[in-house]
C-alpha cells in the first residue's frame, strides 16, 4: 500500500447552520446525491479500494438506512464513529484513527467538489518526498443570489495569504488575516532561502493533504495540536525553516513541548537507506533553486508543496452560496441521465436541460422547470413554475406556485399558489397558500412554534 | 601456493595472447569496418537508384499487364538483390576476428546509417531483401565459425564468447516501426503497465526515438495507491522523469535503493521460488522506468547484475537468508562501483594535475566534481573553467559545487570555447558510458568540446568507471540516444515564452538531444577505477570483467579455483602492453 486514504466527515457544517439544522452535511443532497458521494466518487475515480471514513453516529445510520442517501460505491468504507460533542478537530480524528494508519495518507474533506487532477498533488509528494502536499485552487465568484441575503455577497471571510517559490509548487509560507497584528511578517530565515517569494491571496485551500505517516505519530506525541487546517498545516510550513535544536530562549509552553517532540526527530522518517539517499542527492546534478551556495532543498528534510489549480471546478460547500452553486454546477461532474428513469414526468411540461429531476418523482401538467433540482419522492403539481431552485426529497408543491431562487429543505410542504423568491425553506415547513414571501419583504418573516426555522427575510 | 601463481601467470599468458591480437587489430580493423560501411552506403545509395527505376518500370507494367504478371516481377526483382547486398555484409564478417561486441555495427551500420528502407516500399521487396540479408548473414556466420574455429586453438577462449551473436535492436530506439510498437504495447498490457505517448513532433532523423513530454509523467494513468508498481519505483520514476534524479551515477544508486526497498517488502507467494519470481517481479519495473526515462547504461549494467544475483540464490535458501544476501550484495555493488570507484579514478586523476594547471570541465559529471574537489584537497593549486550549455544549464550546479569548495572557476558558455581553450591545460571530461569500439557517449557537446581541445593540442582526459562500460558499438549519435523534452528548449524572458506556439508551426521542429559520442582518435585517455587505458581497451575490460562473472570451464578445467580479481589480471596485462 502506497496511500491510505481519510475522509473526514463528522463536520457539522457551522457556517451553514440554516441547512443543516436536520440534515447533517455529509448527506446534504447536491444534484441529488449527498454531498459525501462527491469526495468518495473522486478517491474511486483515481483508484482507491478502501477508506477510513471519520464521521458522527448519526450519519452512520443515516447511510446505513436511509435508501435516500445510498452511496453508490464500490469501494470499502471502513467507517470510524466520533462522538459528536466531543468537539474534536480534524487532527484530533486523525490521532484518533492512529493505529488505523500504516502508510501515508491522503486526507480529504467530506465537502469537496472537485475535478481536480489528484496525481498531480500525490506527484509532488512522491517527487519530493514532501512531508506535506496539498491541493488549492483559484477562489471562485458565487454569481447566484443567495437567499436570506440581501445584495451581494458580504466579504466576511478573511483572507489567506499563501507564500510559493518561483515555480509555483514548494509553499513556503502561510498565514490568515485574521492571525496578523499588523503586517505580514515574514522570517527572516525565509528570506535568506528563499529570497523571491510569491505571496498569492484569493486562493481556497481545497482540504486535500497528502501527509506522511510520521506526521501522524508527530500528532500522537502532540495532543495540543487539534485542527489540520488551523494549526498542524501551518506548524508544518513553518517548520521547514527553522532549526529543529536550536533557538534556546523558548519560555512558552506549548513551544517547548513542540520542541521537544521535534528533538526526538518524529517528523521525518529515518529510513536505514538514508546513505543511499544522500549519495544519490550528491551525485545527482540537480537543484531545487539557484543564486545561493546551498544544496538542493537547502538541506532540509520537512518540504511542503502545493498544487494550485489553474482551472477545473474546485468548491468546498461550506457555505450556502457555494452550495447552490455546487449544486449549478453538479450535474457536469457526472454523466447520468439528468431526469431518473423512475420519475413520472407528464409531457406536458417544460424541464431544462440543465436540470435534474431525482427518482421517484411526480411532475404534473403544465410546469416549468428551469436550471433547478428536484430531489427524491417530490411532488409537483400543475402550473407550478420552479427556477433556479433547490428542491430536497419528499416536498410537495401545490398548484400553480412560483419558486424563483430559493431553498426548500425536505419534507416541506408548498401551499397552493404560493409566491417564493429567494428564500430558505426549513425541513418539513408548511408554507401557507397563496402567499408571497421573498427576500425584500420582511414583514413576512413567520414565527413557528416547530423547532426548525424558515427563513424567509 | 607456487602451482596457483603458475596458474595465473599461465591464465595471464593466454589472455594476453587474445589481448594483444585484440588491441593491435584495432585501428586497421575499425578501418576495415568504416570501409565495409561506407560500401555498404554507397551501395545502397545505388541500389536505391536501381530500386526507383525498378519501380518506375513497374508501375509502367503494371498498367499494362495484370496482376499474376506483377507476382512474376517480383520473382524476378528478387534474386538481383543479394547480388548487391551480398558483399558488404560478407566482406564486413569475414574482415571482423570473431570476437562478441564487433560484429553488431557492420550489421547493424548498413540498416541503420543508410537511410532506411522506408515502410512505403512495397513490403515483397524488402522481404526478399530480409531473406538476401538473412541468408548473407548466415554464411557469414559459417565462415566466421569456421575461422574461430581455427583461431581458437590459439586464443583458447571459450567458443560461446566468439561466436557473433545477432542481438536484437532494443525496442526503444525503433518507435518509427509500428510493428515493434505494437509489440512494446502488447508488453506493456502484460504486465500491466500503460504506454507512455509520445509527444510533439519529432525532427525527421530521429523519429526512430522516444519523445516524452515532462508534463505528461506515466503516474496520471496510473491508479493512485499504485498497486502493480511498487511505491519507491513510481517514485524514481518520477524522480527520473521530472530530472530530479540525474547523472548516470545518481540514477543507478537511485535504482538499486528503489530495488532493495522491493526486496525488503518481498514475499515468495507460495509454490513459487524466490530466485525466478523476483525476476519476474522486477521486470514490469523495469520497463515502467524505461518509460518514464530511457534506462542509462550504467542502469542497464545494475540491473543486469542484480538479476544475476538473484538468479545465483541457491535454492534451499530461505526467504530471509535470500533477501539479506542480496541486500548486502547490492550495498557491495554500489560500494564499489560507485563510491571506491570514485576513489581510486580520484586518486589516479590527481597524479594529471600538477600546479598551475587550468583545467576545462563541461556541464556537471559528478565523478569529475569530486575529483576535482579531492585535488583541492590535497592541495593542488589549480584552476577550473566550466563550460556549460542550453537547456539544461548543469554546469551552474557544478559551478556552484566547486566554488563552494573553495576552487577558483570561470564559467562559459560553450559558444566561447574555442576563445578560452589557449589557456586551458587539460580537459576533463565525465562519460554517460563508454562503449565497446572506444566511443565515449556523453552529455551532448561533449564530442565538440573533444574535439575543439585537440584542435588546440590540449589533451583530453575521460573519467568513467567500470561499470558503465558497454557492449554497445555505436558511431554516430543518431543510432541510439534520448530526446528529452522539446518543451525544455523555450525560454521565457520578461514574460514572454519565444517558442510556445512552436506546435503550431509545420515547418518547425525542435531537437533537445541528451547525449552524443566522442570518437577515441579525440580522447587521450580514460580514467577509470581499474587504471588509466586508451579507449580502445574497453572490449578488454569488459572481457576480464566476464571472466570474473562466470568463469569458463577451461579455467575450472585447469584447476582454477580462486577468483582473481579483474582489477589484478588488467593491471598485469596493460602493464606489459
Amino acid at each position: 500500500m502506497e496511500l491510505q486514504a481519510v475522509l473526514m466527515a463528522a463536520g457539522g457544517g457551522s457556517r451553514m447552520m440554516d441547512l443543516t439544522y436536520n440534515t447533517p452535511k455529509p448527506l446534504l443532497p447536491v444534484g441529488n446525491k449527498p454531498l459525501i458521494w462527491y469526495p468518495l466518487n473522486l478517491l474511486e475515480r483515481v483508484g482507491f479500494e478502501e477508506v477510513i471514513v471519520i464521521t458522527t453516529k448519526e450519519v452512520q445510520k443515516m447511510i446505513s438506512t436511509d435508501p435516500k442517501v445510498k452511496l453508490d460505491v464500490k469501494m470499502k468504507l471502513d467507517v470510524v464513529c466520533i462522538q459528536e460533542d466531543a468537539d474534536m478537530g480534524t487532527a484530533d480524528a486523525l490521532r484518533h484513527i492512529q493505529q488505523k494508519v500504516k502508510t501515508d495518507i491522503l486526507v480529504v474533506s467530506c465537502d469537496l467538489i472537485t475535478d481536480a487532477a489528484l496525481h498531480e498533488v500525490v506527484d509532488l509528494f512522491r517527487a519530493h518526498n514532501a512531508t506535506l502536499s496539498m491541493l488549492m485552487s483559484k477562489a471562485h465568484e458565487f454569481t447566484e443570489t443567495v437567499p436570506g441575503q440581501k445584495g451581494k455577497k458580504k466579504n466576511g471571510e478573511q483572507r489567506d495569504f499563501v507564500g510559493v517559490d518561483g515555480t509555483g509548487k514548494r509553499l513556503l509560507f502561510m498565514a490568515n488575516e485574521a492571525d496578523l497584528d499588523e503586517g505580514l511578517v515574514i522570517r527572516k530565515s525565509i528570506m535568506r532561502k528563499h529570497p523571491r517569494m510569491h505571496i498569492k491571496t484569493g486562493l481556497v485551500d481545497a482540504h486535500l493533504y497528502c501527509l506522511k505517516k510520521s506526521v501522524v505519530d508527530f500528532l500522537a506525541d502532540n495532543k495540543l495540536i487539534s485542527s489540520i487546517r488551523g494549526e498542524l498545516v501551518p506548524y508544518l510550513v513553518r517548520k521547514q525553516f527553522s532549526k529543529s535544536t536550536s533557538s534556546p530562549k523558548v519560555n512558552d509552553e506549548t513551544h517547548q513541548n513542540l520542541k521537544k517532540n521535534d528533538s526526538c526527530s518524529s517528523l521525518h522518517i529515518s529510513s536505514r537507506d538514508d546513505e543511499l539517499l544522500h549519495l544519490t542527492q550528491e551525485r545527482s546534478c540537480w537543484n531545487d533553486h539557484r543564486g545561493d551556495m546551498s544544496e538542493a532543498y537547502h538541506g532540509g528534510r520537512l518540504r511542503c508543496y502545493v498544487h494550485i489549480m489553474d482551472e477545473g471546478i474546485c468548491y468546498r460547500v461550506n457555505t450556502l452560496a457555494a452550495y447552490i452553486e455546487a449544486n449549478r454546477l453538479a450535474p457536469k461532474l457526472f454523466d447520468e441521465p439528468a431526469v431518473h428513469p423512475s420519475a413520472v414526468i407528464s409531457e406536458r411540461c417544460l424541464i431544462g436541460a440543465d436540470s435534474i429531476i431525482g427518482a421517484s418523482c411526480q411532475i404534473s401538467d403544465k410546469t416549468s422547470i428551469k436550471r433547478s433540482t428536484i430531489g427524491v419522492s417530490t411532488t409537483v403539481r400543475e402550473k407550478v413554475k420552479v427556477t433556479n431552485s433547490i428542491i430536497m426529497h419528499g416536498v410537495t408543491i401545490e398548484e400553480g406556485c412560483n419558486i424563483q431562487g430559493s431553498v426548500i429543505c425536505s419534507n416541506a410542504v408548498i401551499g397552493r399558489g404560493a409566491d417564493i423568491k429567494y428564500c430558505l425553506v426549513g425541513s418539513a415547513q408548511r408554507i401557507e397558500p397563496d402567499g408571497e414571501h421573498t427576500t425584500a419583504s420582511p414583514h413576512l418573516a413567520i414565527t413557528h412554534s416547530s423547532p426548525t426555522p424558515l427563513y424567509c427575510i | 601456493r607456487d602451482s596457483s601463481v603458475n596458474v595465473v601467470q599461465l591464465l595471464l599468458a593466454r589472455l594476453d595472447n587474445g589481448v594483444v591480437w585484440l588491441h593491435s587489430d584495432g585501428p586497421e580493423k575499425k578501418y576495415e569496418i568504416r570501409r565495409a560501411k561506407n560500401d555498404g552506403k554507397e551501395l545502397t545509395k545505388e541500389e536505391k537508384q536501381r530500386l526507383r527505376k525498378e519501380k518506375k518500370q513497374q508501375k509502367k507494367q503494371k498498367d499494362e499487364k495484370g496482376t499474376s504478371e506483377r507476382a512474376k516481377e517480383k520473382k524476378h526483382v528478387a534474386p538481383s538483390q543479394p547480388v548487391a547486398t551480398q558483399p558488404p555484409t560478407q566482406k564486413a564478417h569475414t574482415v571482423l576476428p570473431a570476437s562478441a561486441p564487433i560484429p553488431v555495427p557492420a550489421s547493424g551500420a548498413p540498416s541503420h546509417s543508410s537511410p532506411a528502407p522506408s515502410p512505403a516500399d512495397k513490403p515483397a521487396k524488402s522481404r526478399a531483401e530480409l531473406k538476401a540479408e538473412r541468408r548473407a548473414r548466415q554464411e557469414a556466420d559459417r565462415a566466421s565459425k569456421q575461422q574461430s574455429c581455427s583461431s581458437s586453438s590459439k586464443t583458447k577462449a571459450p567458443p560461446s564468447e566468439l561466436n557473433p551473436v545477432v542481438k536484437r535492436l532494443p525496442e526503444h530506439v525503433q518507435v518509427d516501426d509500428p510493428a515493434v510498437v505494437k509489440r512494446l504495447a502488447k508488453k506493456l498490457e502484460r504486465q500491466q503497465i500503460p504506454l507512455r505517448s509520445d509527444y510533439g513532433y519529432k525532427v525527421s532523423l530521429f523519429s526512430h526515438l522516444h519523445q516524452y513530454s515532462r508534463k505528461a509523467p506515466l503516474t496520471q494513468q496510473l491508479s493512485i495507491p499504485s498497486t502493480v508498481i511498487h511505491p519507491s519505483i513510481v517514485r524514481l520514476g518520477l524522480q527520473y522523469s521530472q530530472g530530479i534524479v540525474v547523472g548516470s551515477n545518481a540514477r543507478s544508486v537511485a535504482l538499486l535503493h528503489a530495488f532493495k526497498q522491493v526486496i525488503r517488502d518481498y514475499t515468495t507467494p507460495p509454490n513459487e521460488e524466490l530466485a525466478r519470481d523476483l525476476v519476474n517481479k522486477l521486470k514490469p519495473y523495469i520497463s515502467f522506468l524505461n518509460q518514464c526515462r530511457p534506462l542509462s547504461a550504467s542502469m542497464g549494467n545494475a540491473i543486469k547484475y542484480i538479476k544475476k544475483e538473484i538468479s545465483n540464490i541457491p535454492s534451499q535458501f530461505k526467504e530471509e537468508e535470500a533477501k539479506t544476501k542480496l541486500l548486502t550484495c547490492i550495498d557491495r555493488y554500489i560500494n564499489e562501483n560507485v563510491v571506491l570507484a570514485a576513489k581510486a579514478i580520484s586518486k589516479y586523476a590527481i597524479e594529471k594535475i600538477s600546479d598551475g594547471d587550468v583545467i576545462l570541465v563541461y556541464g556537471c559529471s559528478s565523478l569529475v566534481n569530486h575529483i576535482l574537489c579531492e585535488a583541492y584537497d590535497k592541495s593542488r593549486k589549480f584552476r577550473v573553467i566550466i563550460v556549460d550549455s542550453r537547456p539544461r544549464l548543469e554546469g551552474r550546479e557544478a559551478l556552484r559545487r566547486l566554488v563552494k569548495q573553495g576552487i577558483s572557476c570561470t564559467y562559459v558558455l560553450i559558444s566561447a570555447l574555442s576563445y578560452v581553450l589557449p589557456e586551458v591545460s587539460k580537459v576533463f571530461l565525465g562519460a554517460h558510458a563508454l562503449l565497446a569500439n572506444g566511443y565515449v557517449m556523453s552529455r551532448v557537446g561533449t564530442s565538440q568540446i573533444a574535439l575543439v581541445a585537440r584542435t588546440f593540442n590540449v589533451p583530453v582526459l575521460v573519467c568513467c568507471e567500470t561499470y558503465k562500460f558497454c557492449e554497445r558499438v555505436q558511431t554516430d549519435s543518431f543510432v541510439s540516444n534520448e530526446l528529452d523534452d522539446p518543451d525544455d528548449l523555450m525560454v521565457t524572458r520578461k514574460g514572454k515564452t519565444q517558442l510556445e506556439n512552436w506546435h503550431d508551426v509545420s515547418s518547425l521542429g525542435l531537437l533537445n538531444l541528451v547525449y552524443d559520442v566522442t570518437p577515441p582518435d579525440f580522447v587521450d585517455l580514460v580514467i577509470t577505477d581499474l587504471g588509466m587505458i586508451p579507449c580502445t581497451s574497453v572490449p578488454v575490460v569488459l572481457r576480464v570483467k566476464n571472466l570474473d562473472h562466470s568463469m569458463p570451464v577451461w579455467m575450472l578445467e585447469r584447476g582454477f579455483r580462486h577468483k582473481v580479481s579483474p582489477c589484478l589480471i588488467l593491471h598485469a596485462m596493460l602493464h606489459r602492453l
